[in-house]
């Protein structure tokens, strides 16, 4: 299809530009190699000697520089921190073993460089390329050569050994994918619920205070403040969800709480003002575009922002997206209090927590 | 010697070679017998480069990988990829009883109790973040020179994966050490991953052995950071440079160059001493860096907990792109049948691979356009393929444009700019900057080569103003040598394709596909009249100088 269109249109091959002789009439023609210029150094031996001194001169600062390593690492102080200017502080050892090893190094290259460019010929050589493509003989003889093998193989001729060797090749490689299967378990149900799962009306989950390890009452929580908290004790857990426990970051990734506290009448969303307890609302502190924690909270407008790609919620209207990547709200945690006042949870989130995922059907 | 030719006579065990003159001799002549290492070197010792100072780039990747494997057998002496949980107790006292994996631990020890470990790790990252860089100006260079035509569209390809995989291979390895910065990097994967439908959520399971972060993932992808992707790239890059070393390499135009030479110094001894010493240079020079700037100090970013973020949470530049796709991309969710399809993470995962495969495609995209078999060793100057280099240059500005994007809260703070602002920038500007960029860089080139044109046919300026008899002041110009004129003019030009003629000699209707028409359309966008310059004749030259005086 290409061949109609083409091949005319190639530039010619510019026998002007190419030709070794160049014509006499042609102001464009290839002039040919210019002729050698000759270095200072390659006439005047003063000025070579001068460069070699040059280039010894930068081997033995390398020497120098290669005993500097050394003496620093035996002799300073790894805790050591100096300021140096304009740097600041840092540590004397990494400043020190870094830049002995950059000038030790340095110098050889500098030095090698600079013999080369002054000491060793700069006289310039063609060398001929050749086609990387072989002449058409070679090609003839290749592919006589392959068919003959290809025929003594019987490949083409017996075509039931050769579907069914194509169809082992191509399902053999699946051992290899299945192999892969125990790398982990299956999603199951297990990315829909959290540890809240197990709080039920009757037997609550206690929210306990990040920082301070306490549960809390409404009134610990200032209008305007933003508190986090995480699952306190629970049936399966009698100790709650403690930082020693083998699964605390697994945990941790999904059950993080954002506690707020808005004035009643400013709640926007009527349905989320119902799952709080006195203005006290509790959201998943994990966003929901790809999952980096939340923390930053804006009181005057109540709105959460996500430092990782700024998706931006409105925790007074059900914590809706207003700006950014994310895709739906964050998720809401029903609370209310127990008999002592301490609040907690009383089920699981609304929905699925952290970034969304094809199964997820809310 | 078979003793049937030798009918039965013990042949003398000399062979017929001339005694070696010295104890160098005679070990080189004892490998020859082994190896054959005397024809091997025949073709190569005296094997000649071409010296341009853009040929170094390629140095500096090669270079650059090499510190990277040396100071990473290093740190591996020391690392403990494991997420095994320890109380810290060491000498960065800020952090001491705090809980943190073995990994993290083990990185504070390489940082402050292993002497010189800090600085290992430095040049490891350093070397790095310079590989990638290297990478990238490297490959601009081959793009805007046309060096990948053929018969090195291969190569091009080798490189385009080494780049790919250097990408990767800089995420995983930053993602080792635990800290809180590299956890929410991973993090981000794991929403990524979690974004493609259907088989998401096993790819996540799978990958981290069960629910994020799980304890699985610092030993999974340290194996893959030192072992399965450096051993993938190693393979690439031997490849890669023996083809470099097969195909020769390009060159300028200039007196004396042509297709079918390669003019420049012999390996043996410049080149070997101008590279060998080039790798100290660059050596010394990421270890001087390493020495006074401080990269990924993980200590002050503590160790990673999901339920807890680093306000500058920023990727290493190179992914900074991807980044800002991920920013600006509108939060699209499509529920339906119990389903979600989160597009809004999903396509700019898409767009991320696709937005580099274009560029791995070009040289095919255009070996196609052009439809031009030949062999190409002479490089062609920027502005002598406008529209390439306008595509590259748009790429460029696109690539620019993300990078704004990832980067928009550090914009915002330190501009004091609105982040909402920033990010609808990036929006309408991923659509027009690349189309502005790239007809501003496309008339730029034809200017260059009007420029050109103009001074080979009338010379260069001399600054020289005369005054005619007539009182009017000209500036005089001079002519240029042979060896510029030559050189300014061996650039080839190629002619746009024209369709075949609605019928053919017989009067029958041809039928033209659509294939064949975007193609000439597109020919005509690259080589027709107004996207380049026809370059000077010889007659027009001889003309203009043979007429009145010049000036
Ligand atoms: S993870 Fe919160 S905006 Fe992306």
């Amino acid at each position: 299809m290409s061949h109609d269109m083409s091949d005319d249109k190639l530039p010619a091959d510019t026998a002007e530009g190419h030709g070794e002789v160049a014509a006499a009439d042609n102001p464009f023609a290839d002039p040919g190699l210019p002729a050698h210029e000759v270095r200072r150094t390659d006439i005047d031996e003063r000025a070579a000697k001068r460069a070699e001194r040059h280039v010894s001169l930068l081997f033995i600062v390398s020497m120098l520089a290669t005993v500097g390593f050394i003496a620093s690492y035996v002799s300073i102080d790894p805790d050591k921190i100096v300021y140096i200017f304009p740097l600041g502080h840092i540590s004397a050892m990494n400043f020190a073993l870094g830049m002995t090893l950059g000038v030790a190094l340095f110098c050889i290259g500098a030095g090698a460089v600079h013999w080369a460019r002054t000491l060793m010929s700069d006289v310039e050589h063609p060398a001929e390329r050749h086609p990387i493509e072989a002449d058409d003989e070679v090609r003839a003889d290749v592919i006589e050569q392959f068919k003959t093998g290809a025929g003594e193989s019987g490949f083409g001729r017996r075509k039931m050994i050769r579907n069914t060797l194509i169809g082992s090749m191509a399902l053999v490689p699946l051992s290899g994918v299945m192999l892969l299967r125990d790398l982990g378990p299956l999603p199951e149900k297990s990315l829909d619920s959290t540890a809240w799962s197990e709080a039920t009306p009757a037997m609550p989950i206690q929210l306990i205070n990040m920082n301070t390890n306490e549960p809390m009452k409404a009134e610990d929580i200032g209008i305007g403040s933003l508190t986090f908290a995480m699952p306190g004790p629970s049936a399966l857990r009698p100790n709650g969800l403690q930082e020693s426990d083998e699964d605390f970051q697994q945990q941790i990734a999904k059950d993080a709480l954002m506690l707020i506290r808005i004035q009643p009448e400013d709640i926007k969303d009527a349905q989320s003002a119902a799952l709080g307890f006195e203005g006290v609302l509790a959201y998943s502190k994990i966003c929901t575009h790809v999952g980096c924690p939340i923390s930053l909270y804006e009181q005057q407008t109540h709105h959460a922002l996500c430092p990782c790609h700024q998706s931006t919620f409105d925790l007074s209207d059900g914590a809706r997206v207003i700006f950014g990547p994310a895709g739906h709200p964050l998720p809401q945690l029903k609370i209310s209090t127990d008999s002592l006042g301490y609040l907690v949870a009383t089920g699981d989130f609304s929905h699925p927590v952290g970034p969304s995922f094809w199964e997820r059907s809310e | 010697m078979s003793s049937a030719s030798t009918s039965g006579k013990q042949a003398a065990p000399a062979s017929t070679r001339a005694k070696p003159a010295n104890k160098a001799e005679a070990a080189a002549d004892y490998l020859d017998g082994r190896l054959g290492i005397y024809s091997l070197a025949k073709a190569n010792l005296r094997k000649i480069f071409p010296d341009h100072w853009s040929f170094m780039l390629g140095e500096i990747c090669l270079y650059t990988f090499i510190i990277i494997i040396l100071t990473g057998v290093y740190l591996t002496l020391f690392f403990k990829p494991s997420m095994g949980e320890v109380i810290y107790n060491g000498s960065y006292a800020p952090l001491n009883g705090i809980r943190v994996s073995e990994a993290y631990a083990s990185t504070l020890d390489i940082s402050f109790e292993v002497r010189g470990g800090l600085l290992i790790r430095q040049i490891h990252h350093w070397a790095a973040i310079v590989f990638v860089a290297a990478m990238f100006v490297h490959m601009m260079r081959v793009f805007f020179t046309g060096a990948f035509r053929k018969p090195r569209e291969i190569n091009w390809v080798f490189g385009f994966l080494l780049l790919f995989l250097g990408f990767f291979d800089g995420f995983l390895g930053y993602s080792l050490p635990d800290d809180l910065l590299s956890g929410t990097g991973i993090r981000f994967m794991e929403g990524a991953i979690l974004a493609v439908p259907l088989v998401g959520t096993y790819i996540s399971f799978f990958l981290f052995g069960g629910q994020f972060p799980g304890t699985d993932i610092v030993p999974r992808f340290f194996t893959i950071h030192v072992l399965l992707i450096p051993g993938i790239m190693l393979g690439l890059l031997v490849a890669h440079l023996i083809l470099v070393f097969y195909h020769k390499h390009t060159q300028w135009a200039g007196p004396g160059k042509t297709e079918k030479n390669v003019v420049g110094m012999p390996l043996m001894p410049v080149y070997m001493a101008k590279a060998g010493g080039f790798f100290f240079l660059v050596f010394g020079i990421i270890a001087a860096m390493s020495a006074i700037a401080s990269v990924n100090p993980v200590w002050a970013y503590g160790p990673y907990r999901p339920d807890q973020v680093s306000t500058d949470a920023q990727p290493d530049w190179y992914m900074g792109f991807a980044e800002g796709l991920i920013r600006v991309m509108p939060g699209w969710e499509i529920r339906a049948w119990g389903h979600t399809l989160n597009l809004g993470v999903f396509i700019p995962l898409m767009l991320f691979p696709l937005v580099l495969a274009a560029i791995a495609a070009y040289p095919f995209i255009e070996g196609w356009i052009t439809g031009d078999k030949r062999e190409h060793h002479i490089l062609d100057r920027p502005r002598n393929a406008p529209v390439r280099t306008g595509l590259g240059a748009a790429w460029i500005s696109l690539y620019l444009v993300l990078l704004t994007g990832g980067g928009n809260d550090l914009l915002a703070t330190h501009f004091h700019l609105s982040l909402n602002d920033i990010t609808y920038f990036v929006r309408a500007g991923s659509f027009i900057v690349p189309v502005v960029v790239f007809f501003i860089t496309k008339r730029w080139c034809l200017g260059l080569q009007r420029r050109d044109k103009e001074k080979v046919l009338h010379g260069r300026e001399t600054g020289v103003i005369k005054r005619l008899p007539h009182g009017e002041f000209v500036e005089v110009h001079a002519q240029l040598p042979q060896d510029k004129l030559h050189t300014l003019t061996a650039h080839e030009q190629y002619e746009p394709l024209e369709l075949p003629a609605e019928v053919d000699e017989n009067g029958v209707a041809r039928k033209v596909g659509l294939i064949t028409k975007t193609r000439a359309k597109i020919s005509e966008g690259m080589f027709g009249e107004g996207n380049q310059i026809p370059k000077p004749t010889a007659e027009e030259h001889k003309e203009i100088t043979s007429g009145h005086g010049h000036h």
